[in-house]
C-alpha cells in the first residue's frame, strides 16, 4: 500500500524517536549457544535474532564437497511465531533468496582454501522480526563466524537505508519498511567493499548515491559495535595453563 | 580437480588475457549487448507472451490469467504471481525437480521489477473488492541458457505484460479489454572481472565471474531494484557507474522494442 495516514515524522523525529539518520539500539552478544562451534546473539531494535556457525566439518551429502575449498552454507529461518501473522514453518522462496544472498555476503571473507573438502555451516533463526532481518542474521553471523575461529579477511557489517515521505532513513523499522518508498539493504567490509547490495522500491539516481552512502555508514557503527563484542568477549578468557601434569 | 574446473580455469585465463587487451570474446565492446529480438504473442492459449531472444539465449513468458480472491491487506488489487522454470532442456547444468536457489532468485528479480515498478495497474483488477480479484501469473520458460536469463527474462515478462488482454468474457465479467500498463521497467545486468565491468554476459564470462549486479529502471530514469549476486565484492564507484550505464541502456531497449 502507497497511501497510509501514518506520520512517518514529527518535529524532524521518527515514529520511535529516531533522527534520519540514527540506527536502532544494537544490542549483541557472542558465544551464546554450547553445542555451536560459534554463535551471536543479536538485537537490532525489535529484531531478535541469533546465529550458529559449525565447522569446518565433513560434508554430507558428499558429492557436495568441493576439492579445493570448503563450501559455505548459510540457512536463514523465521519462526513462526516472529510475524504479526503465523508464518508457516520452514522455508519459503524468500528465505531462499534471502539464504543465497546472505551466503553471498560473507562468502567473499570467509578463507575458505584453507578447509578443502568440507563445509562451513551458518544457521541463522530469527526470533523476532521488525523489518531489517536480514542485516540483523549477518551482522550476527559474521561475529560468529569469527567466534567459530573461521578464518576471515575481514568483519562484515551489514545495514539498510530506505525512503520514507520522500526522505531518506537509516535502518527502517517495521511501519517505515511496509509504508516505505524503497528498502537498499547493504553489506561491506571495514573497507567499503560491498558484498551485498538489494534495493527495491523507487530511487532517483542522486537517492541512490545518498542511499548508499548513508547505508554505508550505517554499516561503519556496526563495524564498532561487533569489534567491541569480540574483543570483550575474548580480552577475558584466560591463557590455557602453560604446564601441563601428566597423569601417572 | 573435475574436468569442468580444469575447463573453467583455461578459459577464465583465455577471458582474462582478452580483458588486458580492452576485448571480449565474441569482439562486443563492454557495455555492448548482444542482438535482441522480441516476439510477441507466440503463444495463443496465454493470456500474453514474450519469446525474446539475446544473442542465443532464449526465453519464452507466458501470462495467463484468472479471478480470485486478494490478500487481505490488499482488498482492493490485483496479485501478480512470478515463476521461474529452468527446464532441463535449457543447459546441461539445469535439472528437473523443485525450483533451484538460482531459480527462485530468478523469479524473485524478475518479480521485483514488475511490482516495484508498479508496471501493472494493480487497482484496475479489482473485480469485486476484498472478494474478487484478477490474478496474474507470469510464467518464465528458460529455453537456451547462453547466459544473462535474468535480462532475457525480465524483457520478456515486460512485453508479454504488454500483450495481456484480460479474459473477462471467458468468466462472464464482460469484454476482453489490454491490461493496463504503467512502466516499462528493464533490468539490466553487469559482472565484474578483472577489474572491468562487463554487461550482457554469455555463459562463460558469467561462470568465471565473482560478481553479477542486476538494475532495474522504469521509463522514468528511476531506480526500483537492484540484486547483487556472486561471491565477490564490488566498490561503491563500481555500482554508481552501473547505475548510470544500466540507465541508458534500459532506455535504448525500451524505445527500440517496448514503445510502439
Amino acid at each position: 500500500m502507497d497511501e497510509t495516514d501514518i506520520t512517518f515524522f514529527k518535529d524532524g523525529f521518527r515514529l520511535d524517536g529516531r533522527r534520519a539518520e540514527e540506527l536502532r539500539p544494537v544490542k549483541m552478544e557472542v558465544g551464546v549457544l554450547a553445542r555451536a562451534d560459534g554463535s551471536c546473539y543479536i538485537e537490532m531494535g525489535g529484531n531478535k535474532v541469533i546465529a550458529a556457525v559449525y565447522g569446518p566439518r565433513e560434508v554430507h551429502p558428499r558429492h557436495l564437497q568441493e576439492v579445493t575449498r570448503a563450501i559455505v552454507r548459510y540457512r536463514y529461518n523465521m519462526a513462526s511465531f516472529s510475524v504479526e501473522e503465523r508464518k508457516r514453518p520452514g522455508p519459503d522462496r524468500r528465505s531462499y533468496e534471502l539464504s543465497k544472498v546472505s551466503r553471498e555476503a560473507l562468502e567473499p571473507v570467509i578463507l575458505t582454501s584453507y578447509f578443502p573438502r568440507s563445509v562451513i555451516d551458518v544457521f541463522v533463526e530469527v526470533l523476532q522480526a521488525d523489518a531489517g532481518t536480514r542485516t540483523a542474521g549477518i551482522n550476527a553471523a559474521a561475529v560468529a563466524l569469527a567466534d567459530a575461529g573461521i578464518p576471515m579477511k575481514s568483519m562484515i557489517s551489514a545495514c539498510a537505508a530506505g525512503k520514507v515521505d520522500d526522505t531518506l532513513v537509516l535502518d527502517p523499522m517495521k511501519e517505515e519498511d511496509n509504508f516505505g518508498q524503497a528498502d537498499l539493504p547493504i553489506a561491506m567490509t571495514p573497507n567499503g567493499e560491498i558484498t551485498l547490495i538489494q534495493m527495491d522500491g523507487g530511487l532517483t539516481p542522486d537517492e541512490l548515491h545518498q542511499a548508499v552512502e548513508m547505508a554505508m555508514k550505517g554499516c561503519r557503527d556496526i563495524y564498532e559495535i561487533q569489534r567491541k563484542c569480540l574483543v570483550e568477549k575474548y580480552s577475558q578468557l584466560e591463557a590455557p595453563a602453560e604446564e601441563v601434569h601428566a597423569c601417572e | 580437480m573435475p574436468v569442468s574446473d580444469v575447463l573453467s580455469e583455461i578459459k577464465k585465463d583465455y577471458l582474462y588475457n582478452l580483458v588486458l587487451k580492452g576485448e571480449r570474446a565474441d569482439g562486443r565492446s563492454f557495455e555492448q549487448y548482444r542482438e535482441i529480438s522480441i516476439e510477441k504473442n507466440v503463444v495463443r492459449k496465454a493470456e500474453g507472451s514474450a519469446l525474446v531472444k539475446l544473442g542465443q539465449t532464449q526465453v519464452l513468458v507466458g501470462v495467463k490469467m484468472q479471478p480470485g480472491e486478494p490478500f487481505p491487506d490488499t482488498p482492493n488489487r490485483g496479485v501478480i504471481i512470478t515463476n521461474a522454470e529452468l527446464v532441463p532442456l535449457a543447459s546441461p547444468t539445469f535439472e528437473p525437480g523443485p525450483p533451484s536457489e538460482v531459480g527462485i532468485e530468478l523469479a524473485r528479480v524478475v518479480d521485483r521489477g514488475v511490482r516495484e515498478s508498479k508496471a501493472v495497474d494493480l487497482e484496475a483488477l479489482c473485480i469485486v473488492p476484498g472478494k474478487q480479484v484478477w490474478i496474474i501469473f507470469i510464467d518464465v520458460h528458460i529455453l537456451d541458457d547462453c547466459g544473462n536469463i535474468l535480462d532475457a527474462s525480465s524483457l520478456g515478462a515486460i512485453a508479454a505484460l504488454l500483450t495481456t488482454r484480460v479474459p473477462a468474457s471467458k468468466f462472464d465479467l464482460g469484454e476482453d479489454y489490454s491490461l493496463p500498463i504503467k512502466d516499462i521497467p528493464i533490468a539490466t545486468t553487469a559482472i565484474e572481472f578483472g577489474d572491468v565491468l562487463m554487461f550482457d554476459p554469455d555463459v562463460d564470462e558469467q561462470s568465471i565471474a565473482n560478481t553479477r549486479l542486476t538494475v532495474i529502471t522504469t521509463a522514468s530514469g528511476n531506480i526500483c531494484g537492484m540484486q547483487k549476486s556472486g561471491k565477490g565484492t564490488l566498490k561503491q564507484e563500481q555500482i554508481y557507474r552501473i547505475v548510470d550505464i544500466a540507465c541508458e541502456k534500459a532506455k535504448e531497449i525500451r524505445e527500440k522494442f517496448l514503445e510502439a
